[in-house]
Order: structure tokens, then sequence, then C-alpha cells
């Protein structure tokens, strides 16, 4: 039975919105976000992300608590000044390879990564040999006009 | 306490509808193989009486939802006598067992539909094709009354039931899985085809003329299927995405793309004789894709949102039901497939070679999402440690197999079969390619933004409009076009119009993330919301909060948007009802979030421009399978 | 026959290979990149006496065990009776790391169910879990005499985990 995990119930609540508070006043909607250029620093790297908790959710459209405290934690290395690369080392130093949604590459995901251009090729290269090897036979086991003919007649008939 | 005794005639009605199955897959196999009448015959009676036996299933746990029955396990769990009647149906198939009666009751469905219209098809054909659907159903009727027995009691009744989580009280939720499993569930028959002419021997051009239409309707409905469960993830899920590459998502994709190659292959096959084999395999891979998709979301292999509640023993049987199926047929095909002959010749430049290339891509895209999808299952397997694939792998990788593809859709319908002038083709297409090519460069710019992607999908977009157009100006000339021909444009260009939404979209959307307090206004797109007021309100089942937004452009409003956050009686968790101002050229999308301090609320807004032509395009798609299947070829008429 | 025809079965024959050992794997769980690392430096007041203050470093030397638990977490509640066994053996320093809670609620329990605890940490805004990689409560961490990680229990500890995983592990890292 799976367990009563707290991420569990969370689960059900994972619809988005990324809080923020902010307070002014002014006829024109003011932006939530404190620094609409940081914000979508934040959007940006969180959307690679998964929710660890809401595990079908980016850290960037959870609503689970540990979602937004990570991106709380986001927020700051980037006030700091880290780098993308450097928030999302920090990221997989704590929960490992499994919180990114591109998965890194490196010699487990080189077969992840290359599969699709390999498969690819050697499709063609397959189509390219069967094409070459089929001109040298032939033979007709296509319908002839007059099979076509009688088959109509068939399926249009009563009977 | 009385409790009414009609669960246990629908569970009996499936125990029944068993061995109905039994005789239906093993008689009439074995009296093909051994040419005795006696048993070739029972094909159809049998099939017609599983298909009344789980209709009346179907119908009767259908009937105890719409009675409130609590004392039924499966009803108990799912709904609930505050849902309104509309969605205690759409509950029928909202949890793991009702949904597995809904794909056998449709499997059983199409298998009728066969029986009903092969009246003109040789007997041992039939028998072949019956039989092999009712080896299937055989084994999801096994899987149902051994693990999954949807008529199940709950003794003593519970009060009232656990209700339907909100996020499936919906009307597309209704419609999702049942055009979905139309689609899954009718590629048996092409598949039930391809096993049918593999034990014949007789594989040749009738098989696929046969299969065509099958194939071609289960394809539309997949195809409404998956657009249906894309539209609904938009408007429901309250932050304007469509597609996620979720597990769930890529298991139907991929029988959608195998099927689409298998519809061309057996247009080469039908006409010219060619691709036997290959469109076979095609066959077969298709409904193991759907089997597969099935395996994945009920056994616990994978994290998915539409994963249903796992149970290991069901994970196994599932698995084991996968293994015979595919395992039987593939090992059928090794055997028979190298004796099959070749069709008509075709040079190296030709229609066939176009649509062969274009089903390389199709399938090479369907094995990567696979690989994509297995991937993080793969790693934990072989104890390397566990990754997650998500939308960035998928697009990387997706979209560059897909340009190919586009490009050969607008040449293809231009190539003759058998062989074709290369010279002549460019001779036909350089008017499309200067519109693409013009396309590409101006419609970015107009709309503020260039970017190398968004060309492309341009380029390749009205590559393939213009090129349908300038055939069907071509076809007007030559006199009146065919259904087929009709459907084979609508597709194509279909797609062209899917792709321009996806662009457009992806490229252009503006979202803000505001703070409003009434009176206030934000301004997306070139309109500007300004909120009125926000007050509470009162649904069947559920309390909301409301906020009315007025919708304008130029001090002029154009409409008016109530979004919604609902508490549902039955749930904790608040839902967000976004309100959609949806339009041909644009939808304009507004969330009401959390409140805040000084009567004021977050709200956030998007600007979508032309992200209906995603859904339109599919549905042109849908539409261009439909006049395809009608072309006269394929009009049969029923004995009177 | 033609060996490329065999070529789908055999694909198909190692997907349901792959397919039947997912079968027996958690896909949900994230299992800890800490493992062998030392364990995060961090400062944060006790539960019980906010004066105090509790950091890994007061029990460099010693092997330890970090349990991450809340009031508001169900499943900490399944594993308490395993939690209370472990006190009880006194095998090791058992230190509890409350987690995005309220002190209140969190003393109310520990005096409702019985405190297992040496002591417990507070950590008030979840920074201290981050930096330990958690995700879900209960986790629980067993640490050796040099402040490196040699152990992660992800969800509630059962007797099984209890008496085949942990006891043995301390007991090996008492030796070292």
């Amino acid at each position: 039975m799976n367990s009563k995990f707290i991420k569990l119930q969370q689960f059900l609540s994972c619809i988005c919105l990324a809080l923020f508070i902010h307070i002014a006043h002014a006829d024109e909607a003011t932006p939530l976000a404190s620094d609409p250029a940081l914000e979508q620093r934040l959007i940006s790297i969180s959307e690679e992300m998964r929710c660890l908790v809401c595990q079908n959710e980016s850290l960037s459209g959870s609503r689970s608590e540990l979602a937004q405290d990570l991106r709380r934690e986001i927020r700051d290395l980037i006030k700091q000044g880290k780098t993308d690369a450097e928030i999302r080392t920090f990221m997989v130093d704590r929960y490992g390879d499994f919180i990114l949604y591109r998965p890194p590459v490196k010699p487990t995901t080189w077969l992840l990564w290359i599969g699709p251009f390999v498969l690819m090729f050697a499709g063609i290269v397959a189509l390219l040999m069967y094409l070459r090897r089929r001109n040298t036979q032939v033979a007709t086991t296509s319908l002839s006009d007059d099979e076509n003919k009688r088959i109509d007649a068939l399926l249009r008939d009563d009977k | 306490m009385e409790y009414s005794m009609i669960p246990e005639i629908g569970h009996f009605a499936l125990i029944l509808a068993l061995g109905v199955s039994i005789i239906q897959g093993v008689l009439p196999l074995i009296g093909a193989q051994q040419g005795r009448r006696e048993w070739l015959v029972l094909a159809r009676p049998a099939t017609q009486i599983s298909f009344v036996l789980l209709a009346i299933s179907f119908a009767i746990l259908a009937w105890c939802f719409y009675v409130n029955d609590f004392s039924v396990l499966y009803v108990a769990e799912h709904s609930n006598s505050q849902l309104p009647t509309v969605y205690r149906l759409g509950a029928v198939w909202g949890g793991h067992e009702g949904s597995l009666l809904l794909w056998i009751f449709l499997l059983t469905g199409w298998a009728f539909a066969v029986a009903q219209l092969s009246k003109t098809l040789d007997e041992f054909m039939v028998a072949r094709v019956l039989g092999v659907l009712g080896l299937v159903a055989t084994g999801l009727l096994l899987f149902v009354l051994a693990t999954s027995n949807p008529f199940e009691r709950l003794l003593p009744a519970a009060q009232d039931g656990r209700s339907l989580n909100p996020l499936l009280q919906d009307p597309g939720l209704v419609f999702h899985p049942p055009m979905l499993y139309m689609g899954y569930v009718g590629f048996s028959v092409a598949f039930a085809f391809a096993i049918a002419s593999l034990l014949s021997g007789k594989l040749d051009a009738a098989w696929a003329r046969w299969s065509r239409p099958w194939t071609t309707t289960a394809w539309i409905f997949l195809t409404l299927g998956i657009a249906l469960g894309s539209w609904w993830a938009y408007y429901e899920l309250g932050w304007g995405g469509w597609w996620f590459w979720d597990p769930v998502e890529n298991a139907s994709f991929m029988p959608w793309l195998i099927g689409t190659a298998l519809l061309h292959s057996l247009a080469v096959t039908e006409k010219r004789g060619g691709f036997k084999n290959w469109t076979v395999l095609l066959a077969i891979i298709a409904f193991s894709m759907s089997l597969l998709g099935t395996f994945l979301v009920r056994s616990g292999v994978l994290t998915s949102v539409h994963a249903f509640a796992t149970d290991p023993r069901r994970g196994i049987f599932i698995l084991i039901l996968l293994s015979l199926v595919v395992g039987s047929s593939l090992f059928l095909y090794a055997l028979r497939a190298p004796k099959s002959t070749l069709g008509g010749a075709f040079s190296l430049m030709s229609r066939e070679t176009l649509i062969l290339l274009g089903n390389v891509f199709l399938v090479v895209a369907a094995g990567s999402v696979l690989l994509g999808t297995l991937y993080p299952l793969l790693i934990d397997a072989l104890n390397l440690g566990k990754i997650s694939v998500g939308p960035p792998y998928f697009n990387a990788v997706f979209v560059p197999i897909m340009v190919p593809v586009l490009f050969l859709l607008a040449i293809g319908p231009w190539a003759n079969w058998k062989s074709t002038n290369l010279n002549a083709l460019l001779k036909r297409l350089w008017l499309a390619a200067v519109v693409a090519v013009v396309a590409a460069i101006l419609i970015p710019r107009m709309m503020g933004e260039f970017t190398i992607l968004t060309a492309l999908g341009f380029l390749l977009s009205f590559w393939i409009i213009a090129s349908g157009v300038l055939q069907i100006i071509r076809q007007f000339k030559v006199g009146k076009p065919t259904r087929s021909f009709i459907g084979m444009q609508l597709g194509h260009i279909g797609i062209a119009v899917f792709v321009i939404g996806v662009t457009m979209v992806g490229a252009y959307q503006e979202e803000k993330d505001v703070r409003m307090a009434p009176g206030d206004t934000v301004s997306v797109g070139g309109y500007q919301i300004r909120l009125v007021e926000v007050r509470p309100a009162q649904g069947p089942n559920y309390q909301a909060t409301r906020g009315t937004f007025e919708l304008g452009r130029h001090g002029k409003t154009e409409e008016v948007l109530y979004p919604e956050k609902r508490n549902y009686d039955s749930s904790t968790m608040p839902m967000t009802e976004a309100a959609i101002d949806a339009g041909l050229t644009r939808d304009i999308y507004v969330s009401l979030g959390e409140p805040l301090e000084g009567n004021a609320w977050a709200v956030r807004v998007y600007y979508k421009p032309f992200v209906d032509w995603i859904w339109g395009g599919c549905l042109l798609m849908a539409l261009g399978g439909l006049f395809a299947v009608m072309d006269k070829r394929y009009r049969l008429r029923l004995k009177k | 026959m033609k060996a490329k025809f065999v070529i789908p079965l055999i694909l198909f024959i190692v997907l349901v290979g792959f397919l039947a050992v997912g079968l027996n794997r958690d896909p949900r769980e994230v299992p800890s990149p800490l493992i062998n690392k030392p364990a995060p430096a961090f400062k944060v007041s006790q539960l019980a006496d906010p004066s105090k203050s509790f950091s890994p470093e007061d029990l460099k030397g010693q092997v330890w065990v970090l349990n991450v638990w809340a009031s508001w977490c169900v499943a900490c509640r399944e594993e308490h009776p395993m939690l209370v066994e472990m006190s009880k053996s006194q095998v090791a320093p058992l230190i509890g790391l409350d987690y995005k809670d309220k002190r209140t609620d969190a003393m109310e329990m520990l005096a409702r169910q019985g405190n297992p605890y040496n002591l417990s940490a507070f950590d008030n805004d979840g920074r201290v879990g981050i930096n330990y990689g958690v995700y879900g409560v209960p986790e629980t961490y067993v640490i050796d005499k040099a402040g490196i990680i040699r152990f992660k229990q992800i969800g509630p500890i059962t007797k099984e985990v209890l008496e085949k995983s942990m006891y043995p592990i301390i007991a090996q890292l008492k030796k070292e």
C-alpha cells in the first residue's frame, strides 16, 4: 500500500500559481514580483526542475510547500549572483539528478541523448539499403485493374 | 437491509462473456487452420453474443452509478450523491476497474462491427480476424475477473461515496477516455487483420484494402481523444499549458505516431502491393503500443498524474498479457513474414519512397518518445541511479525528428507512384517554397520577434498549406475531387494549422502575475482587463470565490470573465477554474489566485495568440480522416 | 527464419525484461546523493529550549541518528513506536529535526505520544531540511563518528528497516 506521505496528500493540490506577496496601491495593477527580471530567471530555471512532491509538475508551477521553499532558495541564490549552472549544482547536490527535467549528459545518459539520432541514421541507412536491393527484384502482386473492378463490384453487391 | 442483485447480474454477464470469448477465440482459429467449417461459422454469433453481454454488463455498472448504489465498492470509491448526474456517469470510467470494463466493452463493439460489416469477406479470414479479437478479449476478461472486478460489493454499503476528484468533474474529461479508448481499441482490428493474414499465409493487397477504413476510423478517434485531453489540461489545470510529455500522454501519443505511419503504409500496400511486411509489423506495433500504454498507466511502473491506483498483482497480470499477445504476434511475424512476396517495383524517386521515408521518421519519433519515457526505468533497473526525463528532453529530440516529416508532407502528394521526375516536382513546388520563405520572414517580424525556431515553424506550416492549395487548384482543373483526396488535404493542412498554433503560442504568448484590487486594470496582448469585484458563489457541490473581470480594448468592454476558486465539499484542495475568452486568433485567460492584503487578489492573466489552432488543427485532421473513410470505395451496404 | 525478422521479437523481450524489473521498483523514491558525504553543517535552536542551540558538530566522534519529523505529519505517527524502541535500546543518540512546525504543536505531540529523542532541533523555515535533501517527512539519517552520512531511510521506519538495516549499520559504524 502506498505510504501516507505528506507528498501524496499534496499530490492532489498541485495546481499552479506561484505565489509572491507584494504590497502596493495603484490603478494599473502592479506585478506581484518585486523584481520581474529576477522572477523571469527564476521561472526559466525552475521550469526545468521537477517538483519532488507532485512529481508530475515542474518546480515552477507546483503549489506544494517544498516547491515554494525551493523557489525561495533559488531566488536567494540568484540574488547572490550565482549562475544558472551553479544553481542547478546546488539542487543536484541535495536531491540528485532526479530533480532535473533535462537529463544531464553523462555516460549513463549517452544512450538517451544520442539514441534518437542513431535511430534516425540507422533508419535512413536501412531504407536506402532496402530500396537498392528491391530495385533488382521485380514482381507484381498488386491488384490489377480487373481485379480492382471485381472487388468494387463485390463490395457494392447486395447479397 | 436489502441489497439489489443487479450488480451480480453484471458480474455474471462478464463470466458468461469470458466463456463466449474463449469459444470465439479458440474454435474459429483452429477451424480455419484445419478447414472445419462448423467451427469457422461460430465466429460471428460468438462475437455478437459477446458484445451483447458486455453491453449489459456496462449498462448495469452505469446504472449502479446512476442510482447511487454504494454497496458496490467501485461506485462508493468514485462517486457521491452530491455529484451531478452527468459526472456520475463520467465516473463510471473514472477509475481502473470501470475504465477497463469500458475498454473491453469497446473491444467487443469493434469486433461486432467487423462481424456485421464483413459479409463479403472470405469466411476463413473472418474467422481468423474475429478469433484473434476473441483471444484478446479473453485475456482482458480474465484480467478483470481475476484482479479488477468492478462489481465487487462493499457490505455493509457506505452511507455515501468518496466522490470523484474535482479535477475530473468536467465535460471534457467525461468524453476524453471513451474517445481515446475507441482509438486504442480500434487498432486491435488492424492488428487482427494482420495476424489473420500472417496465419493464412496470404499477405496480399486485399488485406490492406480491408484494414484501411478500420485503421483510419480508429486513428480519427485517437486524434480526437488526445486533442480533447490536451484541451482539457489547458483550460482546467490553470496554467495554460497543453502538453507535458507526461508518461501517460506519451502512452497515447506513441500509438498515434505509429498509427499515422500505418495509415500511409496501408495506402501503399493497397495500391501497389508494396511494404507488406512493414505494414503488418506496423499494425502489430500500433496495437502493442496500445497495450503497453495500458500497462504503463495501471502498473505503477511510472509516476504520472494519470496513473490509476496501482496494485502489483495487476501489473504482473498485464505484463503477462502484454508478453503473450505481442510476443506471440512478433514470433508469428518472424516465422511467416519472410515468405511473403514483394509488391510492384518503384524507383528511388517516387511517392512510395517518400511515404516510406516519412514512415521511418514517424517510427523514429515514436521510438524516441518510448526511449525517453522508459529511460528512468531503464537506469533504475540497472541500479545506475534515478533520473528524470521531462519536456526539455522531449522537445529537444522530437522537434528535429518531425521537421523532415513536415517537409516531406508537402512533397509526397505531388510525387507519382512508381516513379516521379525530380524536375517536374520542383516545377510544381517552387511557388509553395516562395510562399513559405516569405511567411517565415514576415510573420515573426509582424508579431514582434524573430527567432530561427519560429521562422522554421512558419516556414514548414506555410510550405504545407501552399502546396495543399496548389494541389487543390490543380485537382479542380482535372475534375471533381474524391473524398479520399479531400481527406488527404484536410489531414495535411490540419497539421500545418496545428504547427501554426504551437509556434504562435510558444513564441508570442504573454503572461502577467499581478496584484489587483477592485478597479485595477492590467494590460496584456493589447487588451485591458479590469477587476470589478470578487464575491462568494455557490455550486452544486462546491463553494467558490468568483471574480468579475471586464475585458476590453480602447476603452470598450468586449467581454466579462468570471474566474473562480472552488472548494469542493469532497476535497480540501482548492481548485482553480480559469476564465477564458476564446477567439479565432487568440485566447485571453484569467486565473484567480490567493487573496492578498488590502482587499486585493493575486491574478494571473495570459494572452495566448492562435492557441485554439492547436486543437483546430487536430479537428481538421480528424475531419480529413472522416472524408477518407467515406470514400466511395469503402461504402458497403449492409445486408437488407 | 531470416535474421532481421526476429529483431522486433528480441527487442520486445528485452523491453519486457526491464518492465518486469521495474514492477519491483518505486518510481517516486528519490535516493539521496548525500550518502558517504559529510552531513551538512547547521546551527539552529532546540525545540524545547529556544535559548539552547544544536549543531551536528556537537556529536562529532559518536555514531548518531537524525530523524526528520513534524506534528502535522501522519506517517510520523506510524513510525513513532519504532523510534521509542530505538531510544530504549540506547544504541545511538536519537536527535529529532522538527521540520516546518509550530513549537507548541510539536511539544504537544511529544507530550502526548512520548519523546524518544535526546533532543529535537527546530528547523523553522525548512532550510536545514533542504540542505539534507528532505522532500517528504519522515526521513532518517545515520551519521558516523566523522560526521559522514552513511545511511538514509526515506519514509517511516518499520521494524524490518530497524532490525535489518539500521541496527547492523550502527553496530558496524561504532566499530570503526
